[in-house]
């Protein structure tokens, strides 16, 4: 007996809600942006466990592709979020979200 | 329990400290070096359900690229050497409380369900070939892959002109 | 005579058996032949230090009509030896405000890419570690764990000339691993699989001779890679004092100088394999396949030759040349090769005919890019003085 799928759901959960637990409550961006990172690999684990186990049967490559496209728009994502942090920093001096608040009411 | 489910288990539990390792620490160097260790361990879950190409692709791209932007970002912008005063907000209890709840949720429904326990079928032999040619099919995910090379363009633009130095 | 003529083979079947024949079940059969592979493998690129060191100092050394190092033994041959007393008795030092566990961290993390690069590479057609559906990829995405060690050691260092390398260290990497990249799609175009030993097969005609480009390009990109001169200003005393290693003393430093010996062999052996035919010579592997290990480790001593012809010819390039000269030269030249590749292979399906237009192609590329860089080169010597300095500071 291989691996069974429930167990790779729920290493994937459990990796969505720490990144989630880390996206919203630390101050500093950067490990916000980790947090995001964490969530996006856990889709990831989803998506290939569910193609390994039921879709190979059919021949399709739907999991692989949907994976290889959310490594890409990841990277993406992770470019320019940096970038934004980069440029906020030399604007005010800081990283912390909380000090970022000239919107607020 | 048999090989693959040993090797399973010590994946995940790199995987799992190395995202507790990421959300907990203070120093922000090593929160980088957890996630790291966390991409490690997922790209052990990919060869583990034997899609190769995206393990390579895995630790290519996120340990490669993706974890050197993150940690020059994080040279880039440190006001003083030591860590910041705190490193949670107000409302950490709030998202530990919501974060344990969505996971008890997502455990109850994922174990009330009837998975399949073995692949249903083998991986065919020229793997590569099939994931190749689902890439550029027009019929299958040509569009798709299009897309992403624009968007990869955009954001390549993007990123060097917001970072620009004035 | 079959078995002496097939001896690496018959050699790990015979001890298989003989451990099957003892009783051990077959998980512990594979385990045994496993790590026994891993230590063969592990000595074989530690083998790569002993010898290379002292060669590269005798023929730089022979090159610049002087001696080189002749005390230790006839000939200076047992150099690396004293080397490894001199740096074992060194003191180590881990400097105050520094952060502890990362300085401890960085020497573990860069000998491991080129330790795993050798899990791929072919010795002959069966005795090979473990023959990867995605080798070459494999050993790219390795490659890139490299520029990670590079970066925790520039880090941990506390200093800043330490930090201002590690800036420069992970620029000049990034920068040459996209040719590098592109001429390895090239050959797998041809090859039309990503496994090492299927490209070894595959080639009838040695790849530097169908696509002459693709692997001086490769070349070049390794040696970059490998932070070899003429691109080793990384590590130059008179500019940084050696770099990123600056504050590591003793064995740690011992570790990222064995790191660079063995990432040389690895890379001769892989320009060997992908451009150079691998274990082939003309047909000698089928007839006596005892020595594709012999012709292995020829071709990756002659292309390490090479390489220290390079180191001891050119002057060092400076660092926005050197960034310059990947992304605005080898990046488009290998792209256009990569096209080039691509229409060749579609045109013909025979082995020969994809060689010949190949080459043609290629001489032509080379022939076309040397006007052009000609042309550029004569406009910008011949502009007036205030222009020039400015098209060089670019």
């Amino acid at each position: 007996m291989q691996v069974p799928l429930s167990w790779y759901l729920v290493v994937a959960a459990a990796l969505f809600c720490i990144g989630l637990y880390g996206a919203l409550s630390r101050r500093n961006a950067i490990v916000i942006l980790m947090g995001v990172e964490l969530m996006l690999n856990s889709v990831n684990i989803n998506l290939l466990a569910f193609w390994r186990h039921l879709e190979v049967a059919g021949g399709t490559m739907t999991g692989q592709v949907f994976a290889i496209i959310v490594i890409t728009v990841a990277a993406a994502e992770a470019a320019v979020g940096l970038a934004l942090i980069i440029a906020v920093y030399r604007n005010r001096k800081t990283v912390d979200v909380e000090d970022v608040d000239l919107m607020k009411l | 329990m048999n090989f693959s489910q040993v090797v399973f288990i010590i994946l995940s539990a790199m995987a799992l400290i190395g995202a507790v390792g990421v959300v907990t620490n203070r120093n922000l160097f090593r929160a980088a070096l957890f996630l790291i260790l966390s991409f490690v361990g997922v790209a052990g879950f990919y060869i583990l359900l034997e899609a190769e190409f995206l393990a390579m692709v895995q630790l290519l791209v996120y340990v490669g690229a993706i974890s050197i932007l993150i940690i020059f970002a994080i040279m880039l912008s440190r006001r003083i050497m030591s860590s910041e005063f705190r490193a949670s907000n107000e409302q950490w209890l709030i998202a530990l409380v919501a974060a344990a709840i969505l996971l008890g949720v997502l455990l109850a429904i994922l174990l009330q369900v009837n998975w399949p326990t073995d692949p249903v079928a083998d991986i065919p032999d020229n793997l590569m070939v099939e994931l190749g040619k689902a890439l550029v099919a027009p019929d299958q995910f040509l569009l798709v892959f299009e897309v992403a090379s624009v968007l990869l363009l955009v954001a390549l633009v993007g990123a060097v002109i917001i970072a620009r130095e004035r | 005579m079959d078995f002496i003529l097939n001896l690496w083979v018959e050699l790990g079947a015979w001890a298989q058996g003989l451990l099957n024949s003892w009783g051990v079940p077959e998980w512990g059969v594979n385990l045994i032949s496993d790590i026994v592979g891993a230590l063969i493998l592990l000595i074989i690129a530690v083998m790569a230090v002993i010898i290379f060191t002292p060669m590269e100092r005798k023929v730089i050394a022979r090159m610049q009509d002087r001696p080189g190092p002749n005390r230790v033994w006839p000939y200076g041959l047992l150099q690396a030896l004293a080397d490894a007393i001199k740096m074992l008795t060194k003191e180590d030092i881990v400097p105050r405000n520094s952060d502890r566990a990362l300085h401890m961290l960085a020497p573990l993390i860069v000998a491991i890419p080129a330790f795993l690069v050798f899990a791929v590479l072919p010795w002959g057609p069966q005795v090979i570690g473990k023959d990867l559906n995605v080798g070459v990829l494999f050993i790219v995405a390795v490659g890139s764990i490299h520029v990670l060690a590079v970066v925790i050691a520039g880090w941990g260092s506390n200093n800043k000339f330490g930090l201002l390398s590690t800036f420069r260290a992970v620029n000049q990497l990034l920068a040459y691993e996209i040719p590098m990249v592109l001429c390895i799609l090239t050959v797998v175009l041809f090859a039309k699989t990503m496994s090492t030993v299927g490209i070894v097969e595959a080639q009838t005609v040695p790849y530097f001779v169908v696509t002459p480009v693709a692997g001086m390009i490769f070349l070049i990109c390794a040696l970059a890679e490998a932070n070899r001169s003429p691109v080793d200003l990384l590590e130059a005393d008179s500019e940084m004092v050696a770099g990123y290693m600056v504050e590591y003393s003793g064995m740690k430093f011992a570790m990222f100088f064995i790191a660079e010996y063995v990432n040389i062999f690895a890379v001769a052996i892989l320009t060997s394999t992908l451009f150079l035919g691998g274990y082939k010579f003309f047909g000698l592997e089928a007839v006596a396949p005892i020595l594709t290990p012999v012709i292995v480790f020829v071709k990756a001593v002659f292309v390490v030759f090479c390489m220290l012809w390079f180191r001891a010819t050119f002057p060092r390039m400076r660092f926005d040349h050197l960034v310059g000269f990947a992304w605005k030269f080898l990046v488009p030249l290998a792209l256009v090769n990569l096209l080039l590749g691509a229409l060749v292979v579609k045109l013909t399906d025979n082995v020969w005919g994809q060689a010949g237009f190949m080459l043609l192609s290629n001489i032509i590329l080379i022939a076309i890019t040397g006007i052009l860089v000609n042309r550029i080169a004569r406009q910008l010597r011949e502009a007036p003085a205030i222009k020039r300095i400015a098209a060089v500071e670019r």
